[in-house]
């Protein structure tokens, strides 16, 4: 475990994540200019930013049940970057269906989520990332104080239950739900797990 | 892509270059073949991968004077065609069907003509395709999900079959059934839908001459992922009407009901004519997208009442409320 630690300490980790946290788009922006997404490349762009929207946010909800059950605190550092990376992956989701499947319009695109349930839920997701990508520096962190940030950021819960919604909804018609199930199970297990450490009562080490 | 038409009487393609049927549907069993001698399993994956999206030989016919059989589109270029598809007996991700497709055995292979008919009986491939001349017909597709290609597809009228065994009076609908074989079929193993495939169409949809019983595509005969050896194409409704590698037809007096019905009522109807405007309820159906036509930035395409065949088959429909029987 103590070199893993200190390679997460290294001062050139976190850019080495950042780079790698690109790389999915990195790769889908390769795979559209090569024409390498297959017959329909608009809807393996769109479909493709949301899966890696869903998987950004089962790694940021993993960071804290990993770092407390591996006593591995040194991940902590990566939490931020994994969470604004679900807000980078979501707008982008967002922004290909506006585009390359709504055609930038305005007008069809507000009417389209008003109208289509699946499409709100995703939107609202979107919406709901806002605050906490806004308040994810550390001004807003001592500006909210430390108690009301983390109630702020429980809204992740919230966003992680809509994201399956909207997933779900989006199979739903075609009957094919293997897939959500598995990210249902990912993040069902990391919530189970929180909800363990909620009720198992912990030794105070220090009385304050 | 350019589309060749090969009148059979002006040109027909010389014997030699013809692969003996025996031969090309005996490819599987070569391939296995090959499997078992020095070259190894390797080679045989790597052959069998080549022999993925190859069709299995060519289909002579004639081009088709069926009004409105012909669009003057641009054809789907055919890697498209046939590996990006909706098949799910092969499984529910588009290229499932050009993965898996190819353990579908079709030879021996027949149709079972049952229900409400004078001459019910098994018909056998061959007879079949040789109960009618050979036409190409090129057709729009446009699939549920807001997507079109266009298909040079070979085949005859329906009708014709239709006419030969005979319905009786009580005969208003017609049943086809897809083959259902998990030995064959991966997709058919899940539950996805309620196995087998069926759909349907009124008689005088069946009776359109536009409704074709397709046995090739561009040129060849049909692919396995795009519904080998026979189906049927319903071009001005969407693609899962046209119901694939067909084992059963069954004229029977009520609505029949079909696979897609039976998953999801509000969402997939009877009738699923191709309507800009009846909506899906998870999407719009106004417009869609032209598979390697339309730029990824290009604005979709709008979709056209009856797939633009509505001064074809407008008729059929007439005083019918589109927005109910959707």
């Amino acid at each position: 475990m103590k070199p893993v630690r200190a390679l997460l300490l290294h001062p050139a980790a976190k850019p080495f994540a950042f780079v790698l946290c690109l790389l999915p788009l990195a790769w889908l922006v390769y795979g559209a200019a090569t024409d390498n997404l297959g017959a329909n490349p608009a809807e393996a762009l769109i479909r493709s930013c949301g899966d890696w929207t869903l998987r950004f946010l089962c790694l940021t909800l993993a960071v804290t049940p990993l770092r407390i059950r591996t006593r591995t605190p040194q991940l902590a550092r990566f939490r931020r970057m994994l969470g604004l990376f679900v807000f980078f992956y979501a707008s982008c989701h967002l922004l290909a269906y506006a585009w390359l499947d709504m055609g930038l319009d305005a007008e069809d695109i507000a009417r389209d989520i008003l109208k289509r349930p699946f499409i709100l839920v995703g939107f609202s997701c979107w919406l709901l990332l806002w605050p906490l990508a806004l308040t994810s520096v550390n001004r807003a962190v001592r500006w909210l104080g430390g108690r009301q940030w983390q109630a702020l950021h429980r809204l992740v819960y919230l966003i992680a239950g809509l994201a399956l919604l909207h997933f779900f909804w989006m199979r739903a018609g075609k009957n094919n739900f293997a897939e959500v199930w598995v990210y249902g199970a990912i993040i069902g297990a990391l919530l189970l797990e929180r909800l363990l450490r909620y009720f198992t009562p912990r030794p105070r080490l220090s009385a304050r | 892509m350019l589309i060749r038409s090969r009148p059979a009487a002006s040109n027909p393609p010389s014997p030699s270059t013809i692969t003996p049927r025996a031969v090309y549907e005996d490819r599987r069993t070569l391939l296995k073949a090959l499997a078992l001698g020095a070259a190894g399993s390797a080679l045989a994956s790597w052959a069998t991968r080549d022999a993925r999206a190859a069709v299995s030989g060519p289909l002579a016919a004639t081009r088709s004077s069926v009004a409105g059989a012909v669009t003057m589109e641009k054809a789907t270029a055919l890697k498209d065609a046939t590996g990006y598809n909706n098949f799910y007996e092969f499984g529910t991700d588009k290229d499932d069907p050009a993965r898996y497709a190819s353990a579908l055995k079709i030879d021996p292979w027949s149709v079972e003509i049952e229900g409400l008919v004078n001459k019910p009986g098994r018909i056998a491939l061959d007879d079949l395709r040789k109960l009618s001349p050979l036409e190409e017909r090129i057709y729009r597709l446009r699939c549920v999900e807001g997507w079109s290609m266009v298909i040079p597809w070979i085949g005859y009228s329906l009708s014709a079959l239709i006419k030969r065994v005979e319905p009786q009076g009580s005969a208003k609908y017609v049943e086809f059934v897809t083959l259902a074989d998990p030995k064959q079929m991966p997709g058919v193993r899940s539950s996805v839908l309620d196995w087998p495939y069926t759909e349907g169409l009124r008689m005088d949809e069946a009776l359109h001459p536009l409704t074709l019983l397709g046995f090739g595509m561009y040129g060849e005969v049909l692919p396995r992922q795009n519904g080998a050896p026979v189906r049927v194409v319903v071009p001005w409704k969407y693609g899962f009407k046209s119901a694939k590698s067909i084992v059963k037809i069954r004229f029977v007096e009520k609505e029949p009901r079909t696979a897609w019905d039976k998953a999801a009522p509000n969402e997939y109807g009877f009738y699923s004519n191709v309507n800009p405007g009846v909506d899906h309820p998870r999407w719009s159906q106004a417009t869609e997208r032209r598979i390697g036509e339309d730029g990824l930035f290009a604005k979709r395409r709008k979709t056209l009442l009856f797939n633009g065949y509505e001064a074809e088959v407008g008729q059929l429909y007439a005083g019918m409320d589109l927005k109910k029987y959707f």
